[in-house]
């Protein structure tokens, strides 16, 4: 389980979060979301390690991640994706997941030079992993394609590969509906679904309410860097201070 | 490159002696073969990782001092101090890829000139070891057992050994989980990391083979020459590699072998053609064409021609990627 406990970061005198404290429930899929500005992705940045906070902690089942490296994050099982698109454009879409399955290679460098017999089996293991992971997100048919020069809503599915390739057992996915067209929004409802069936935690920071509120179980709303409701879908569309926060500022401003 | 044309191009390396006659053109080949040892060392760094080490000569250099001061003043043998020139430089790349942790871009381009200025300034001037600008005359010629490998064809032999060493290094890095985590930092430093890529491991190891492989080729040339002075820190050392690295197609395993070859044999054969003013000027006009005609370089042009050519290539046109490492198996 991923704990928050008042997770601070400050950019000089700009404070982005203020004492940010929650949880995600091990299998559950949790939203965060929030006017532009919030901290939506300054939360992911310094729970992944991109990002040193100011204050406060992080911990996964116990273990602290505060401190740690975004590849030794990784290591723990958690792995994220980025909200601009992201993917080693230069590579083909079944190498772009084959370098996700990088922690799930064991050769190391004097193995490589020797070329040990047992690299090759190991290689097409991976092969086959990455095989799967790309019938999985549909991109079947796109295997050999430069991952740069696809269209924009299957390089977000690449991304999304190469996330899953690393094997997380908690996933964060930063914005992966935006900029998608709604029928490109329905399939990666549908494939976050089914990698929460698979057993994995999801975390999602998304804009659009209606891919939000149909896939989680838990929504967290942020603004102004803090955590101003927490609860099941229903409950956050009829929260008043969440209506403020997105239909105007003034409202209730004392 | 496929499995047949590396085969033949294996045997036309291996029987080269046999058609070259003049010990010249045997000069010139060994030349290319160091250079192509340098090239593919580079080729680590900028190709694979995209890290501009233009400080490169500094580890050639360093190969090339440590051997030649070993049999010169300690009367080591040609082998070990070899492998005691390959373990220094492997060391110097060492400290500077944990630079590069810190330092990306133009301040690891900035550090790694500067870093070649310093170790140049100090074979300049720290005489009682280096002889200063006099250099180390009479570095001797190896010797395998009982023979001597002081003729050209023998010395040919050995640049070639050392030559498909490093390739073969080369290839098993590149095609291994070690050369995709070397080409998703390029690629996407971030994106690596979020995978549980170590930059450090990585660029750090990707610094010592590269390094290693500089001083493997610096040892080779201290003993082929039989000399070593503060020359072998020339900028122009660095700069060439650069040239063959990118000419050839950086990221891809048989470029630097390709640039090397050609920028070796190139000033060489222009030397008989012109008169020297314009050995320098045709030089550099081929190398703008070279540059604005195949900005991949010529490997990546060939690999998206050959099946062009061939006729092979179906409706979808897809270009050869830029940069990209050749196809895999």
């Amino acid at each position: 389980m991923l704990a928050v406990r008042d997770l601070a970061v400050r950019f000089g005198g700009v404070t982005a979060l203020e004492r940010v404290s929650f949880e995600v429930r091990p299998g559950s899929i949790t939203s965060v979301i929030g006017p532009n500005g919030a901290g939506k992705t300054t939360a992911f940045n310094a729970i992944t390690g991109y990002l040193k906070p100011s204050g406060g902690r992080v911990t996964y089942d116990s273990v602290a991640l505060t401190g740690l490296r975004p590849s030794a994050i990784a290591r723990r099982g958690i792995v994220r994706t980025f909200q601009k698109t992201s993917v080693f454009p230069a590579l083909s879409v079944e190498d772009n997941v084959l370098t996700g399955l990088h922690l799930r290679g064991t050769a190391g460098f004097f193995a490589v030079l020797a070329g040990r017999r047992r690299l090759a089996a190991e290689e097409r293991k991976l092969a086959s992993d990455a095989a799967a992971v790309i019938d999985f997100v549909g991109l079947g048919h796109r295997r050999r394609a430069i991952a740069g020069a696809l269209p924009y809503g299957e390089q977000r599915l690449v991304e999304l590969a190469v996330a899953l390739a690393a094997k997380p057992r908690l996933l964060l996915l930063d914005e992966p509906g935006a900029g998608m067209t709604g029928s490109e929004k329905a399939v990666v409802s549908g494939l976050i679904r089914r990698v929460r069936e698979q057993g994995l935690t999801v975390l999602l920071v998304e804009h659009d309410m209606r891919m939000v509120m149909g896939i989680s179980d838990t929504v967290i709303v942020l603004n102004g860097g803090k955590v101003i409701a927490e609860g099941a879908p229903a409950a956050i569309q009829a929260h008043p201070e969440v209506i403020r926060a997105y239909l105007g500022g003034s409202a209730g401003a004392a | 490159m496929t499995r047949g044309g590396g085969v033949i191009l294996a045997a036309a390396a291996l029987a080269l002696p046999f058609w070259l006659q003049s010990p010249y053109h045997l000069h010139v080949a060994i030349m290319a073969g160091i250079f192509g040892v340098l090239a593919m060392s580079l080729n680590l760094l900028l190709g694979y990782t995209g890290q501009l080490s233009l400080g490169h000569a500094a580890f050639f250099g360093i190969g090339a001092y440590t051997s030649a001061l070993l049999t010169l003043k300690l009367d080591w043998s040609f082998w070990p101090a070899l492998g005691l020139a390959v373990a220094l430089a492997a060391l110097a790349g060492f400290f500077i890829g944990r630079l590069a942790l810190k330092l990306r871009g133009a301040y690891f381009v900035l550090v790694t000139i500067s870093f070649a200025g310093v170790i140049s300034l100090v074979s300049v001037n720290w005489i009682e070891l280096t002889n200063g600008p006099l250099g180390l005359p009479g570095v001797p010629a190896p010797a395998l057992g009982p023979w001597s490998l002081r003729s050209k064809t023998a010395y040919y032999y050995l640049v070639l050994t050392a030559v498909g060493l490093s390739y073969l290094v080369c290839r098993r890095l590149v095609r291994s989980r070690i050369g995709r985590a070397l080409v998703a930092l390029r690629e996407n430093e971030p994106l690596a990391e979020s995978v549980g890529v170590d930059v450090t491991h990585y660029l750090v190891l990707a610094a010592v083979v590269s390094a290693a492989m500089a001083g493997l080729g610096g040892s080779l040339y201290a003993h082929y020459t039989r000399f070593v002075s503060p020359e072998v820190f020339l900028f122009t050392y660095t700069v060439t590699m650069v040239i063959m690295v990118v000419a050839g197609g950086k990221g891809t395993l048989a470029g630097p072998l390709v640039g090397a070859v050609l920028f070796t044999v190139l000033p060489e054969a222009l030397r008989a053609a012109a008169s020297w003013q314009w050995q320098m000027l045709v030089y550099g006009v081929l190398l703008v064409l070279l540059v604005f005609f195949l900005p991949h370089g010529i490997v990546p042009w060939l690999a998206g021609a050959m099946p062009r050519l061939a006729g092979t290539v179906s409706a979808s046109p897809a270009p050869p990627p830029p940069d990209a490492p050749p196809a895999r198996g």
